[in-house]
């Protein structure tokens, strides 16, 4: 029977028979994991992206660069084995099908092949440290649990999903617009949030500290338990990122989507949460008495959180409300409802490690899919292939030998379509034309140091 | 009267618009060798006066005012032209000081740039716009036809900041955002495509960025110079100066016991525990435990008890006591030990060498294998210093704290935390010196004592 024989890790039930047979049991495994590895894990593609071409023929390439780049594993029971490295596709590969690990981890490139760095220590004067790391962004849905209602913790759901889609699409925006990069890699974290990878050469050459610059210049919310404003924006206008992130994304969102969704201001106890962002008691007592008195009347067919949001954005907007800090308040409040909310010490150091794409989360059992964030809107966190079904569409599949790829049986495939056409090709072709560029420049060097 | 002489280009007596200099080439002057080390050591106390504020956690405009104030009192001569003889003098010495190591190096650079960024911006804005100049930085302002295009941007930046309209005159340019980091991170300044829109009043972002990655090429090249060239060179006459200079500590020096002099012998052992800090106690339990230490050790623990008051003869005994027990014998201590003890006492003050180690000299110390000195904070292994926190009776909260404070390299305030946690009473001059923590310690414990007698 088909369960017994993939809980045995075995390859050959893939050619076994009839549809109904092929079910996997949900879950997670390590005879599971050992067949996806085995077969479906773009081992090859994942070597390619870190090798930023560096394993091609140009004299140019650094042929140590592979070498150097930390990778670690976290193994089945917990054990964690840190800065390991490899220098071919194959290397790569077979550690991961030997160990089979539950989670994959990529860090910096290193001065030295990290696998090596104790040697290098005993010749003393700090030798081993980072020299290049993408920069990365890590969001995660349970920093969040201030405001949302319909889950909390590691849960997530498509009414709190939307967070996520605002931090892709405000973060995207800026780091293509503003800081100018190109080779950006939005990924499914597994379970509660997402990463990002921005990989252009200049990108991960940032030092530390423009790391943080970066970090900061995205950080708005300031969560302070003894306040209730847990936004606060200073100056008479909007920087135009904050400005342009409020306009395009963050707006639209809350008016559409989380106001209704979450419930905002359905509840005395929701929209006394809002209230007490105003600054200016007597309006916030007007909207409350008239939200107390009419709690059952008419308004049957409007959502009463949109309602009441235009009741509160006329009276803090209206023209006697003059007063800056009032008009700035619903500003404020859209904020503190939609922003962004990032893990700042991921972004800030080059030696953070962060899980690789396409690795299985252990606990919901999905694979860590690239999110397209031109598409982002569309996501489903709760259609991401798990591992269990994609071993079932291996089965159902089993037969269609002339598939180039395993994975293209499979509904992985359009993960690993997109992952190449849209981020690896690209970014490959830029990685040679920086190459070729630099290569060149040495050689106009090395000629004007001949003629002098 | 010995001479240096730097390399001498022509000295044009050109108008000075700013005092500031760029340091871009070694001084075209003759300086006297007491010059040279009084003003290095000058300017040292200015870098450690930065230094000290920014490891207390000082705010930026508390230490821009103590690095002005620091300035004026150690760098100011009545002439302004010898003001800027000996700012650039004082530089270039301590660059050659400071070259010789990753660490001396990186500390230079903050400390050096710090001070820069606040003396550029007490200048007025054409100096500023001069020395702008001077650095020859490839930005261009933004052409008008451009300024137009963004200046709804722009506009909107300074207004975010509280500014009211762009001057009529307003000069932008244009810089690679990784330049001015601190203005990115406080969205001060429009970006686009990666470039940064820097006003005027901004610059001092950039020619900070400049002057630190430009100071930090001349340090590498100085080193690459002083082991190539200089140090052999100069081995009778500055040599010994830099050297001296990098671990030369600007407190009071310790080498003279004044107020607790005397220490007999029979007590040393109960005050190791209560008043030394931990690098002695360290050292002074390994030399009861093992009845030995490397050189290394031995000089750090035995100018340390010179300046706690152990007499020449105690120490000899000390010393004697617990070597003959081991691998050496009494004849063998006499023959090879003992003069070294002497002669460690019979020199007083003069040089560094004789003198008890401050806490920057401990720190800088490179212990090898078999080695027991250095500082615990900088040289242990977290979790041995954590074991020796607990055997000091640090609480397990404040241990934390002090492993954070080393973690992040301010070895000597992870001490002064120490010193707090076991004297359950504040430091605020912060410990600098072995000695200082005990003397501060001693005066706790007497004054404890001295209100139980009553
Ligand atoms: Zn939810």
């Amino acid at each position: 029977m088909t369960k017994d024989e993939v809980e045995n890790g075995r390859d050959d039930m893939l050619i076994d028979g009839p549809e109904q047979a092929n079910a996997v049991p949900d879950g997670f495994n390590a005879n599971y994991l050992r067949i996806y590895y085995g077969k479906l894990f773009p081992h090859a593609d994942i070597f390619k992206w870190m090798s930023y071409g560096n394993d091609g023929k140009h004299p140019a390439c650094d042929k140590s660069y592979i070498g150097r780049r930390e990778f670690s594993f976290t193994l089945e029971n917990d054990i964690y084995i840190r800065f390991q490295s490899f220098n071919s596709a194959s290397e790569l590969e077979n550690s991961i099908k030997e160990k089979c690990p539950f989670k994959i981890d990529i860090g910096p490139v290193y001065s030295v092949d990290p696998a090596k760095r104790h040697a290098y220590a005993q010749s003393g004067d700090n030798v081993f440290t980072p020299v290049e790391r993408e920069l990365v962004f890590d969001i995660d849905i349970t920093d969040y649990d201030d405001v949302r209602y319909c889950c909390t913790g590691a849960d997530v759901c498509l009414e709190c999903w939307p967070l996520m889609t605002i931090a892709i699409k405000v973060i995207d925006t800026a780091l293509r617009d503003d800081f100018g990069f190109n080779h950006i890699l939005w990924v499914y974290s597994g379970r509660r949030g997402v990463h990002c990878w921005v990989c252009d050469g200049k990108a991960r050459r940032l030092t530390n500290e423009q790391r943080a610059a970066i970090a900061d210049y995205f950080r708005v919310y300031q969560g302070n338990e003894n306040s209730n404003k847990k936004i606060s924006l200073p100056g008479h206008v909007l920087h135009p990122f904050l400005a342009r992130s409020y306009t395009e994304v963050l707006k639209g969102f809350f008016e559409a989507k989380l106001l209704s969704n979450q419930n905002l201001l359905s509840s005395e106890e929701r929209y006394e949460k809002i209230l007490e962002m105003i600054p200016d008691g007597s309006v916030a007592a007007e909207l409350r008495g008239r939200w107390q008195e009419k709690k059952r009347s008419s308004m049957l067919k409007n959502d009463i959180n949109v309602v009441r949001w235009e009741q509160l954005k006329h009276a803090l907007q209206s023209g006697k409300q003059k007063a800056q800090g009032l008009r700035r308040c619903v500003e404020e409040i859209v904020f503190s409802f939609t922003y962004p909310r990032l893990d700042m010490e991921v972004s800030k150091h080059m030696n953070h490690l962060l899980k690789a794409p396409f690795c299985v989360h252990p606990k919901t059992g999905r694979v860590c899919v690239p999110i397209d964030p031109n598409n982002c809107d569309e996501f489903d966190p709760t259609k991401v292939p798990t591992l269990s079904q994609l071993l079932e569409e291996l089965n159902r599949g089993g037969l269609r030998q002339d598939a180039e790829d395993e994975w293209d049986r499979t509904s992985l495939g359009e993960s690993v379509t997109f992952f190449r056409s849209s981020f690896l090709h690209p970014l490959l072709k830029s990685c040679k034309e920086e190459i070729e560029s630099s290569y060149n420049t040495k050689l106009q060097q090395a000629k004007n140091t001949l003629s002098w | 009267m010995q001479v240096v002489r730097c390399h001498r280009i022509s000295s044009s007596n050109d108008v000075v618009v700013s005092t500031l200099p760029l340091y871009r080439s070694a001084p075209p002057l003759e300086v006297r060798l007491e010059d040279f080390e009084l003003f290095a050591v000058d300017r040292l106390r200015v870098l450690k006066g930065i230094s000290d504020g920014l490891s207390r956690g000082k705010k930026p405009e508390e230490i821009a005012k103590l690095a002005m104030d620091l300035w004026k009192a150690n760098m100011r001569y009545p002439q302004a032209t010898e003001d800027v003889n000996k700012d650039n003098i004082s530089h270039f010495v301590l660059r050659l000081v400071y070259c010789r190591t990753e660490e001396l190096r990186k500390w230079f650079l903050s400390m050096e740039t710090a001070l820069f960024r606040y003396r550029f911006h007490s200048e007025s804005s054409e100096a500023q716009r001069a020395l702008m100049s001077e650095f020859n930085l490839p930005y261009k302002a933004v052409s008008n036809a451009e300024f137009e295009s963004v200046k709804d941007k722009l506009v909107q930046v300074a207004r975010s900041m509280g500014q009211t309209l762009l001057p009529a005159d307003a000069i932008f340019y244009k810089v690679p955002f990784e330049e001015v980091s601190e203005l990115v991170a406080g969205r001060r300044v429009f970006i686009h495509k990666g470039h940064a829109y820097v006003a005027m009043n901004q610059v001092v972002s950039i020619v900070v960025t400049q002057f630190r990655s430009h100071l930090s090429k001349a340090l590498i090249l100085t080193n690459r110079k002083w082991t190539s060239t200089i140090r052999e060179q100069e081995k009778d006459r500055l040599t010994p100066i830099v050297e001296a200079l990098c671990t030369s500590y600007l407190g009071p020096d310790y080498s003279q016991p004044k107020e607790f002099a005397e220490i007999s012998i029979k007590d040393i052992d109960q005050i190791a525990k209560t008043s030394f800090p931990l690098c002695m106690r360290h050292l002074f339990e390994k030399v009861r435990e093992d009845h030995h230490l490397k050189h290394g050790g031995r000089m750090q623990l035995g100018l340390f008890l010179k300046g706690v008051g152990l007499k020449v003869d105690d120490a000899l005994a000390f010393w004697k006591a617990e070597f003959a027990q081991k691998v050496v014998g009494a004849e063998r201590f006499d023959k090879e030990y003992a003069y070294n003890i002497r002669h460690n006492y019979g020199r007083e003050g003069k040089r560094t060498d004789y003198t008890p180690y401050s806490c920057q000299k401990v720190i800088l110390s490179t212990p090898g294998v078999g080695d027991h000195h250095g500082c615990p904070y900088r040289h242990f292994s977290e979790e041995n210093l954590r074991a020796a926190l607990a055997r000091m009776g640090v609480g397990s909260r404040i241990v934390e704290d002090v492993i954070d404070k080393a973690r992040n390299r301010h070895y000597q305030l992870a001490c002064t935390l120490t010193f707090e946690a076991v004297h359950g009473s504040s430091c605020d001059a912060g410990i600098n010196h072995p000695n200082q923590y005990f003397i501060e310690s001693q005066k706790i414990l007497q004054s404890k004592n001295g209100s139980m007698a009553q």
